[in-house]
C-alpha cells in the first residue's frame, strides 16, 4: 500500500538537506567570531535552535493530546508520540550543547538557573511520558493516559518555570547568567534564523519518518492478525 | 456528588483503619528518609534549622508516594476498579473522595513526623503551629491532588509501583517549592510569609481542577 511515490517526503528531505548546507556555511563562515566569547559560541546555532524546536515539540504535544481527548481518534495519539519522541531527542541536544557552552564561558557546567532547570524538568516530565507509554500494552487505554499527561505536563511549564524564579530571587546565585541573544549583530541574528528555521524543517522530516514508520508497524500488525486468522 | 465523596471517603478510611497499611509503609519509609538524613549529613543544629524543612518534605513526598501507590492498587486487587466504573456517581464525586483520603492519610504521618523531627534534629517547630499545619495541608492536597490522578495510571501499567514516582515528582516540583518555603518560615527562617503561601493555594486551586477535570478519562472502561 506504500508503494506509491513520496514526493512530498521526498521533497522535504531534500529541502531540509539544502537548508542545512546554507547553514552550515553560515555558522562556521558567515557569522563572524564574537569579540569575547570567541569560537566556542558558534554552538549557540545550535543551541537554541534545538531548545526552540524542543518546546515547540513539546506544545504540540499538548495540543494532540488535547484532541486527542476531545475525538478519541488514534492519529492524534500517533501524532502526540511522536512529537513527544522528537521533543525528548532536541531537549537532549540542548542540555549537551548547553554545558559544553557555558564551561568556557561561564566557568561552570551547569548552574540551576531558571531556563537551565525548566529544560531539566520538562525533560524529566516528557521521558516519563515515554516511559509510560512504553509500559502499557492496551491501545487505547495507553492513548487517553498518554493524553492526560500530556495535557498536564505542558501546563505544569509556567509553574515550574515561575516557581525556580522566585525561589532563585531568594537564594544567592552562583555565577552570573549574563542574558544572551541581548544585542545580536545583524549576520549573527541572520545567521541565528536561519538556523531555526532548518531546525524547524528538521522536525518536520522527523516526525513525517516517524509517522509513516508508524503506519508501516500498524500494516504488519494487521497483516500478522490475517495471517494467524488464515492459518 | 456529596454522597459519592462521602461514601468514597469512609471506604478508604474503614480499610485503612483495619490493615494500617497505607500509614505503616509511609510512616516508616519517611522516618528512615530522615535517619538517613542524620547520618549521610551529620548536622548541626543551625545547619538543620535551616535546612529541615526541605528534608521533612523529601520525607512526606517519598513516604507520599507509597500511601498514593497503595490508593489504586488496592482496587486493583479485587477488581475494584470495575466496581468503581460501574458505579453510577458522577466521576468527580470519586476523584474527590480517593484524593481527600490520600491528603487524610499523609497529614497522619506528617503530624505523627513532626515531634520526631524535631527531637531528632533539635529544632523547635512550635513557633508558628497554625500557619504550620495550614502549609502541611495544603502542600499535602497539591501533593495528592495529581498524585491521586497518577496512582489511578500507575496500576495499569506493566512497572506499577515504580513509574508513579516517576510521573508525580517532576510535575509536583512547583508545590514542593513553595511548600518548602512555606515550611521554612514556619520554623522561623527569613523568607516571604504570604507569597509562598498564596502561591500554593494558587497550585493547589489548579492541580485540583485539571485532575478533577481529567479523572474522568481515566476512568473510562
Amino acid at each position: 500500500m506504500n508503494t506509491r511515490k513520496d514526493t512530498m517526503g521526498t521533497a522535504l528531505v531534500a529541502l531540509t538537506l539544502v537548508a542545512m548546507m546554507v547553514s552550515l556555511y553560515m555558522v562556521f563562515l558567515y557569522a563572524p567570531r564574537e569579540a569575547t566569547m570567541g569560537d566556542v559560541q558558534r554552538i549557540f546555532y545550535f543551541h537554541v535552535p534545538s531548545a526552540w524546536v524542543a518546546f515547540f515539540a513539546f506544545f504540540l504535544v499538548f495540543v494532540f493530546s488535547l484532541v486527542y481527548l476531545a475525538r478519541s481518534n488514534k492519529r492524534w495519539d500517533t501524532l502526540a508520540a511522536a512529537c513527544a519522541e522528537i521533543g525528548v531527542l532536541f531537549c537532549t541536544l540542548v542540555l549537551i550543547t548547553g554545558p559544553i557552552w557555558a564551561k568556557p564561558v561561564w566557568g561552570v557546567w551547569w548552574t540551576w538557573d531558571a531556563r537551565l532547570t525548566l529544560t531539566l524538568v520538562l525533560w524529566l516530565i516528557y521521558v516519563a511520558y515515554l516511559m509510560l507509554r512504553h509500559y502499557m500494552t492496551d491501545p487505547e487505554r495507553r492513548a487517553t493516559f498518554a493524553a492526560v499527561l500530556g495535557v498536564i505536563g505542558f501546563l505544569d511549564v509556567p509553574l515550574v518555570y515561575f516557581s525556580i524564579r522566585w525561589w532563585r530571587t531568594q537564594h544567592p546565585q552562583p555565577v552570573m547568567a549574563g542574558g544572551e541573544g541581548s544585542g545580536l549583530e545583524a549576520p549573527m541574528l541572520a545567521t541565528l534564523l536561519v538556523c531555526i528555521a532548518t531546525f524547524t524543517l528538521l522536525f518536520f522530516t522527523l516526525l513525517r519518518h516517524r509517522l509513516r514508520l508508524q503506519s508501516l508497524r500498524d500494516e504488519v500488525d494487521t497483516l500478522q492478525d490475517r495471517l494467524e486468522q488464515a492459518g | 456528588m456529596w454522597r459519592a465523596i462521602t461514601t468514597i471517603l469512609w471506604k478508604d478510611l474503614k480499610i485503612e483503619l483495619q490493615t494500617k497499611e497505607a500509614f505503616g509503609a509511609s510512616f516508616v519509609f519517611s522516618l528512615m528518609v530522615l535517619v538517613i538524613f542524620n547520618f549521610t549529613l551529620d548536622l548541626t543544629t543551625e545547619e538543620a534549622l535551616k535546612m529541615g524543612a526541605g528534608f521533612l518534605w523529601i520525607a512526606f513526598a517519598f513516604g507520599g508516594v507509597l500511601a498514593l501507590n497503595r490508593s489504586f492498587a488496592l482496587e486493583r486487587d479485587e477488581n475494584c476498579v470495575q466496581g468503581l466504573q460501574l458505579m453510577p456517581v458522577d466521576r468527580g464525586g470519586i476523584y474527590l473522595g480517593k484524593c481527600l483520603a490520600n491528603v487524610i492519610f499523609m497529614l497522619i504521618t506528617e503530624i505523627i513526623l513532626l515531634p520526631l523531627f524535631a527531637v531528632f534534629f533539635n529544632v523547635d517547630i512550635t513557633g508558628r503551629p497554625l500557619y504550620l499545619f495550614a502549609v502541611l495541608f495544603l502542600g499535602s492536597v497539591g501533593f495528592s491532588s495529581v498524585g491521586t490522578l497518577f496512582s489511578a495510571i500507575a496500576v495499569h501499567t506493566r512497572m506499577r509501583e515504580v513509574i508513579l514516582p516517576i510521573l508525580l515528582l517532576p510535575i509536583t516540583i512547583p508545590i514542593l517549592i513553595a511548600a518548602v518555603e512555606a515550611t521554612a518560615y514556619a520554623f522561623g527562617a527569613d523568607t516571604d510569609p504570604s507569597f509562598w503561601f498564596r502561591l500554593l493555594l494558587v497550585y493547589d486551586v489548579i492541580f485540583v481542577t485539571v485532575s478533577f477535570l481529567t479523572f474522568g478519562y481515566i476512568l473510562q472502561e
